[in-house]
């Protein structure tokens, strides 16, 4: 049977066999389907036409260029020069102004904020989020509750030199570690975070002595925060009294906090990003929620 | 043939050279183990030792329990053949199919739902998805093709294969190479060549591997008893051997230290980023086409009962697609650093790849010319059909994603995440599938499956999860190329990266659900296959393989 070398006519589709046959398996004698042929050939010749209008052989030292002469690094090229054009010269401008006639100039303005906005989704809505909305340990920046500043000239510092950074310029202190430094005791510090919580009219629960919790804070938090705990951007301490929270307003937070201490960290962009980058940056992250008086 | 039994029994060269091999390399591991520079790579030593000992005794054992004779190549006139490997690895493949299927969920839901970590190392995303693609394609895909090619190769031979422990190591060796490369990306041991990541000691062993399963495969096709070299044959070998030049070239390396399992990549900068596209995309060709080809050929006109559509066809596809698949690696580094004119011959070569990509398919599908019914009442040829139809979309999704303006949108995408599924789920998979639902009762002598209605609601359900996969992963694609590229009229980018990766996750979530069909499509069949071999009905007649304990004096 499998020797079998003669034809055979396949009863179903009247097509001839191959007169192979392995494990009962034969083979028709179809055509190539002609369709299939001249697509095959019509790729083939597209690709032999696209070969000679582009760079495609490699030569002994160099490759064959091609007929249009194109090539990506120009196309690149051209890309940017073409984005340089539609920026118009605003970005020569916005190197020549200061922060305070940029902003007083709408249409430079409105320029840098949208360069701003590019920039801060590439560096930093990482940490802040794409809107700016911040995250646990990472502040809002649409409000107007500033830690260090909500100023054009203090937005900038923090932005170029950072918070506990590895800058020399950059804001320093932080939150001490009242509880694990042995500074107040367990009790003292659940008086003093239902005190806390009492300066923006959170309930604190049966039981809380907020007498004592006033006591402990005057003691030991208004150094920073100040009397009423309004805080003090100076140090960057943050306002307890604005229902704005950093790190949440939930008393477990908030003895953490007291306990362990604080500090988180903004980096240092001097250096890594041009003062272009950081005006425009500025720019966009005041336009958000800067200067607002309090 | 077959003699009087002879009394007295010799252990045969390949028994006494394999057994003093195993010895050697325990010994060798033992060394290794002590003298390792880290933890990780003396647990692999180890591992290694207790397979060689295990090894020895295998052999050893196995003497002692044969009979003097070895297995006749023929049996009462029909050749005898050794299905106890393919066996094994079809086995094997259903493991590891449901292992890789489910850690590919994971990761899916991982990236749905980044906790899903658990702030691990072992789970973390960077370990699980090697895990993922090694064992879906090598532990699952090489599976079934060293189950399929051996029963093929042995069944259009008619010739028994070739090799008594060759075959078993073949099969028990890749399993444990398997093992081996998976614990190493569990433990961070990785070489970061994608779909390469095992490091010098595995590639070796591998390579031993693979070069006897090479020689048993030619070895087979030698001593065929037809005068052609049926075209599944082809394939198997073209896959074979070029998987063998694929897997020498780009794991080219120089270990630290015997000690050490790190090595360094003799390719560097934009040349080993050349050899590792050269090498993944024909990974691709030769693995994951080439090789399932083979499986079609087989196992569609067989259980269509129709002859292959063209004979001629078979022949210009496979070589225009040998030799066309082996230049396209390059479109996987379009804009990059690769010069331009490689870049130009990759696109090409992938657009002239198109028909003769199509060739399979046609042929695949034409062969069901006569008997197209039949897809109303098998499931198990609904999946093949289905499966080359998968085949014939990604073969053109393929060559369109090559051009470079095209693929200036889809690159880095989850287009591609989404072509290669198409590919992986709808094409291997499902050829897979059709092949072991094929298999398994040919290979334990049953009637039928246990439940035909059981592979039709795999079908359904995998079918359903696949449509889900691909569907979210092309929205999911171009809307973020679209984002990527998208400037605003000051010519400033649109969005940032992170709001791209926000806009994914109702897709990803849409995503994790298909592949969660899929893992339950595969739980299905393993119970299927658990049912058909435990208690199918048994074929009356003479099984189609045996193995005589005994030979009957002439």
């Amino acid at each position: 049977m499998a020797h079998d070398k003669h034809e055979q006519v396949d009863a179903i589709s009247g097509v001839t066999t191959t007169g192979h046959s392995w494990d009962d398996i034969q083979e028709l004698n179809n055509p190539l389907p002609r369709w299939w042929l001249w697509t095959f050939y019509a790729s083939i010749a597209w690709a032999i036409a696209y070969c000679i209008a582009y760079p495609a052989w490699p030569l002994v030292s160099s490759y064959t260029k091609g007929a249009l002469g194109w090539q990506s690094r120009d196309a690149v090229v051209a890309e940017l020069d073409a984005l340089k054009e539609q920026r118009s010269g605003m970005t020569a401008k916005l190197a020549a102004s200061s922060l305070d006639e940029i902003r007083q100039n709408p249409e430079l303005f409105a320029f840098a904020r949208a360069q701003g906005k590019a920039a801060f989704g590439d560096n930093c809505a990482p940490c802040h989020g794409a809107g700016g909305a911040g995250a646990k340990g990472y502040p809002n920046l649409n409000d107007d509750d500033w830690l260090w500043g909500g100023s054009l000239a203090q937005i900038e510092q923090t932005i170029r030199h950072g918070a506990r950074s590895t800058s020399d310029q950059g804001h320093s202190g932080s939150m001490p570690a009242f509880g694990r430094d042995g500074m107040l005791k367990r009790e003292e510090i659940s008086q003093a975070a239902d005190y806390v919580r009492s300066l923006s009219g959170l309930p604190t629960g049966n039981g809380a002595d907020l007498v004592a919790g006033a006591k402990v804070f005057a003691d030991n938090c208004a150094a920073c925060h100040g009397e009423k705990g309004l805080g003090n951007q100076d140090l960057g301490a943050p306002n307890l009294s604005d229902k704005i929270w950093l790190f949440g307003a939930d008393k477990a937070t908030i003895v953490e906090g007291l306990t362990n201490g604080r500090g988180g960290v903004m980096p240092t962009w001097h250096g890594r990003l041009d003062d272009t980058t950081i005006k425009v940056l500025t720019l966009y992250v005041h336009s958000l929620g800067g200067d607002q008086a309090r | 043939m077959a003699q009087a039994a002879a009394p007295s029994k010799g252990m045969t060269f390949g028994e006494m050279g394999s057994a003093l091999a195993f010895a050697g390399l325990a010994l060798l591991s033992i060394i290794i183990a002590a003298k390792a520079y880290t933890p990780e790579y003396a647990f692999h030593a180890y591992l290694f030792a207790a397979a060689s000992v295990a090894a020895v005794f295998a052999i050893v054992n196995r003497f002692y329990e044969r009979p003097a004779e070895r297995p006749p190549l023929t049996f009462g006139g029909k050749p005898n053949y050794n299905m106890g490997p393919v066996k094994f690895a079809t086995i094997a493949s259903v493991f590891w199919g449901i292992a890789g299927f489910t850690i590919g969920l994971l990761i899916a839901l991982q990236l749905a739902f980044p906790a899903l970590n658990f702030d691990t190392a072992w789970l973390s995303f960077g370990r699980m998805r090697p895990l993922h693609t090694s064992a879906v394609i090598f532990a699952f895909g090489g599976n079934v093709l060293i189950a399929s090619s051996f029963y093929v190769v042995q069944r259009t031979c008619r010739a028994r294969m070739v090799g008594d422990i060759a075959p078993w190591f073949v099969v028990l060796g890749y399993n444990f190479f398997i093992v081996i490369a998976g614990t190493g990306y569990l433990l961070g041991i990785t070489q970061g060549k994608e779909y390469a990541e095992p490091e010098w000691y595995a590639d070796l062993f591998l390579t031993v591997v693979w070069v006897t399963y090479f020689l048993v495969f030619l070895g087979t096709v030698m001593r065929r008893k037809e005068p052609h070299i049926y075209v599944a044959n082809w394939f198997y070998l073209a896959f074979i051997l070029t998987i063998a030049v694929l897997h020498l070239g780009n794991n080219a390396a120089i270990p630290v230290s015997l000690f050490s399992p790190k090595s360094y990549i003799v390719w560097s900068g934009v040349q080993d980023a050349l050899v590792q596209w050269w090498y993944g995309h024909n990974a691709v060709g030769f693995f994951l086409t080439a090789g399932f080809l083979a499986i079609m050929y087989y196992f569609i006109p067989k259980r269509a009962e129709r002859p292959v559509y063209s004979y001629r066809l078979s022949i210009i596809h496979f070589w225009s697609l040998i030799f066309m698949y082996i230049w396209a690696g390059p479109h996987h580094l379009h804009y990059t650093a690769l010069p331009d004119w490689a870049q130009t011959l990759g696109m090409v070569f992938s657009v002239m790849l198109w028909m003769p990509s199509w060739g399979g398919m046609i042929n695949g599908l034409m062969t069901l010319s006569g008997a197209w019914d039949k897809l109303r009442t098998d499931p198990v040829l609904r999946l093949m059909v289905v499966s080359v139809a998968f085949y014939g979309m990604a073969t053109f999704e393929g060559p369109l994603m090559s051009v470079k303006a095209v693929n200036s949108l889809s690159h880095y995408t989850d287009w591609t995440i989404g072509h290669v599924h198409a590919g992986a789920l709808g094409w291997v998979a499902y050829i897979s599938f059709g092949a072991i639902y094929c298999l398994v009762p040919w290979l334990w002598n049953k009637k039928a499956l246990y439940s035909m209605k059981a592979v039709s609601w795999h079908f359904w359900i995998s079918t359903l999860g696949i449509v889900l996969y691909i569907s979210s992963m092309w929205v999911a694609g171009i809307l973020q190329g679209l984002m990527w590229r998208a400037y605003t009229s000051l010519g400033f980018l649109e969005y940032s990266f992170i709001e791209t990766v926000e806009a994914m996750n109702p897709f990803y979530v849409i995503r994790a659900l298909g592949g969660a069909f899929f893992v339950a499509g595969s739980l299905i069949m393993a119970w299927n296959v658990w049912k058909t071999i435990s208690v199918g009905e048994a074929v009356e007649e003479a099984p189609r393989a045996m193995q005589p304990a005994l030979i009957a004096a002439e």
